[in-house]
């Protein structure tokens, strides 16, 4: 551009030069956004569709029968859905103290910073092994151990419901202790974010007043992070109610009530796995029910579980 | 306009010349029979460069899906068509099904206890209570008494079934129904069923991998899974009374003494012969009555046939029966309808 084109053109050259054009980008990632929500949508969709003909057939007897017997064309899923929620429920009550002390002690001053970063890549690197490996793993470690010790434990401890024996290798106790293990990851780096987002300020006021570091740790870095910890609670659930390849090989894929966590159990997600590539008939669409459930179920869990986070880190960013 | 032509041409060419080079038939179903059908596959490949043979084994419910689908030139399954499903795949794939009975094998209960490593004989009774859950302990009197001599430990017994549907399981509980009233009306038969005890595993291989890893198990698995993975394998009961360890022999014998209908369809729920083994069962190839492509339809002949002739000789060493001659002149004659 020369002087001339400058005293010829308007009073702001710049104007001119950048016409309003549709925004490609945003176009872009619109539809993009849109695609996205369109296919959960469109998965929802399918699924209920494929399950229409058992949601008719069964209704809400469904989710209360106690027979799975595809052979009588029997189909109740209480047993799954209870095995379900027990062995997430295990392995959160397992990981949710383990993961708590590890976020503890890696965002706390306790080790040189070096030392700290990489056992928490270590634990952040658990969430990378693959489900199978997981299994496998469990087959060769945890099962004989669980079969052991569960004889054992069974034969003292008999007289309590949950602790009946035969004790059996493959378990919803197994199934659970490896589940701790992989949710340990989720547990662990949300709430370490947590802990770390808690200000400075307040710890510093806290031992102002004369607080030990314990007396700060228990009356205020925790309860200020405990909604960030609730929420990596619940993420970690989401991810053990779906969780598939691991439980299959493990749980027993047993479909009968039972109060032992020593007896086989079975989960929504193993039973699709299990199932799914022989059905055929009304058993196609029982086991397109039991997927919409684990969808809400999943769904609901999650949902939670970003609501908690979200409001978690607007009451943090308030105290500063 | 030339180079329409030209691409057109070029087209044309390649197409006869992969019809004429080569033919690619595939097949999918039971799992049960794949180790044999990919060896025959695989055997015939060798003698007939010309003809590509795939098979899938996906198991049996699977394999019937998708033959009537008209997505494979050929099937198969453990448990034969029934009337409904034969009707089915008349529409959907344009003509009758033919189902030619291929291979044999038994079905055994592979134990894992400590102590035993082989000879555990069951009587009727021993494997129908220990199926439904009455027998709890291997030292039961119920075991113990068809076993004098044997050291049986005094712990649990965990049963192993299977957690998907499947041809095995639909005859093992065929066979167990037949022969116990109990039986019928706690469990009952089919290829998915619900067991009163036990932990499941997927497909044959997880059976045996679970039994493998169990000590105390007991479960059901196709004769050649078992003697592939050294299982120690129980002698059942037959209906005469005696006690027989399953083996290629012992199966031969149970289905050198039935007689097979014109239809080919039939379910040995309990031999009678004395040297029987109880649980044999036929696996059938389901083929179309007339193929479309007539290529396909030659390959397939040609491929059965073989099956029938020289691939019966392959069947003992991979653990599963050579059928009988009369078996296999009638299966030839069903085969002389396909075209």
């Amino acid at each position: 551009m020369d002087g001339k084109s400058i005293t010829a053109g308007p009073l702001i050259p710049v104007r001119r030069e950048y016409r309003p054009r549709p925004d490609l980008f945003r176009a872009a990632c619109w539809v993009a956004a849109v695609f996205t929500i369109a296919l959960l949508g469109f998965i929802i969709g399918q699924i209920l569709f494929k399950a229409w003909p058992a949601i008719s057939k069964f209704g809400f007897g469904f989710l209360t029968g106690i027979q799975w017997s595809p052979n009588r064309d029997l189909f109740g899923v209480l047993p799954v859905l209870i095995g379900t929620v027990a062995s997430s429920a295990i392995a959160i009550l397992i990981a949710l103290p383990l993961g708590l002390a590890i976020a503890l002690f890696l965002s706390e001053n306790f080790l040189p910073m070096p030392i700290r970063q990489s056992v928490r890549f270590v634990v952040e690197l658990l969430a990378s092994i693959p489900s199978v490996v997981y299994g496998l793993w469990g087959i060769f470690i945890v099962v004989p151990l669980v079969q052991e010790y569960g004889a054992i434990l069974s034969a003292k401890l008999g007289f309590l419901p949950f602790l009946a024996g035969p004790a059996y290798g493959n378990s919803l106790l197994t199934a659970s202790l490896v589940l701790a293990l992989m949710i340990l990851p989720t547990i662990t780096a949300i709430s370490r974010n947590a802990l770390i987002a808690v200000p400075p300020t307040l710890r510093e006021a806290s031992y102002a007043l004369g607080a030990t570091r314990w007396e700060t740790i228990l009356g205020v870095i925790l309860p200020t992070a405990a909604p960030g910890i609730v929420a990596s609670t619940i993420l970690g659930l989401g991810r053990a109610m779906g969780e598939t390849m691991a439980i299959a090989m493990l749980i027993g894929n047993s479909q009968r009530l039972t109060w032992s966590i020593l007896s086989p159990s079975n989960t929504l997600s193993a039973l699709l796995a299990n199932q799914f590539a022989e059905a055929e008939g009304i058993q196609v669409s029982a086991l397109m029910y039991a997927a919409a459930l684990l969808v809400v179920m999943t769904l609901g869990v999650n949902t939670a579980g970003e609501m908690v986070l979200r409001r978690a880190q607007r009451t943090v960013v308030g105290l500063k | 306009m030339n180079r329409t032509l030209l691409v057109v041409a070029v087209i044309a060419a390649s197409a006869s010349l992969n019809l004429g080079a080569a033919t690619a038939i595939n097949g999918s179903g039971a799992t049960f029979p794949a180790p044999l059908y990919l060896r025959w596959a695989s055997d015939f490949k060798k003698s007939n460069p010309d003809i590509t043979v795939n098979y899938q084994g996906i198991g049996s419910g699977a394999g019937v899906t998708q033959f009537v689908q008209g997505i494979t030139d050929f099937g198969a399954s453990d448990v034969a068509m029934k009337d409904e499903e034969i009707l089915q795949a008349r529409t959907a794939a344009g003509g009758r099904t033919v189902m030619i009975p291929a291979t044999a094998g038994s079905i055994v209960l592979a134990y894992n206890v400590p102590g035993v490593q082989t000879g555990l004989k069951l009587t009727r009774a021993a494997y129908i209570g220990i199926l439904c859950g009455d027998i709890k302990t291997w030292n039961a009197p119920e075991i113990a008494k068809a076993n004098p001599g044997v050291n049986l430990p005094s712990l649990p017994i965990t049963v192993v079934t299977r957690s998907d549907a499947s041809g095995t399981t639909a005859v093992f509980t065929g066979h167990c129904a037949e022969v116990s009233a109990q039986f019928t009306s706690v469990i009952g038969s089919g290829k998915s069923v619900t067991w009163p005890v036990g932990v499941a595993g997927k497909g044959n291989d997880g059976v045996t991998a679970l039994i493998k890893q169990t000590p105390g198990s007991i479960g059901y698995v196709e004769y050649g899974f078992a003697a592939n993975n050294k299982l120690a394998m129980a002698a059942l009961q037959n209906k005469a009374g005696n006690f027989i360890t399953p083996s290629v022999e012992s199966a031969a014998a149970t289905l050198a003494s039935i007689k097979l209908p014109d239809n080919l369809r039939f379910f040995i729920l309990d031999p009678k012969g004395a040297n029987d083994y109880p649980i044999v069962t036929f696996t059938w190839l389901l083929l179309k009555a007339t193929y479309a492509d007539a290529a396909k339809g030659a390959a397939v002949k040609a491929f059965v046939t073989y099956a029938l002739t020289k691939g019966q000789a392959t069947a003992p060493q991979l653990g599963y029966v050579t059928l009988p001659s009369e078996v296999v002149t009638k299966a030839e004659a069903a085969l002389q309808t396909v075209k």
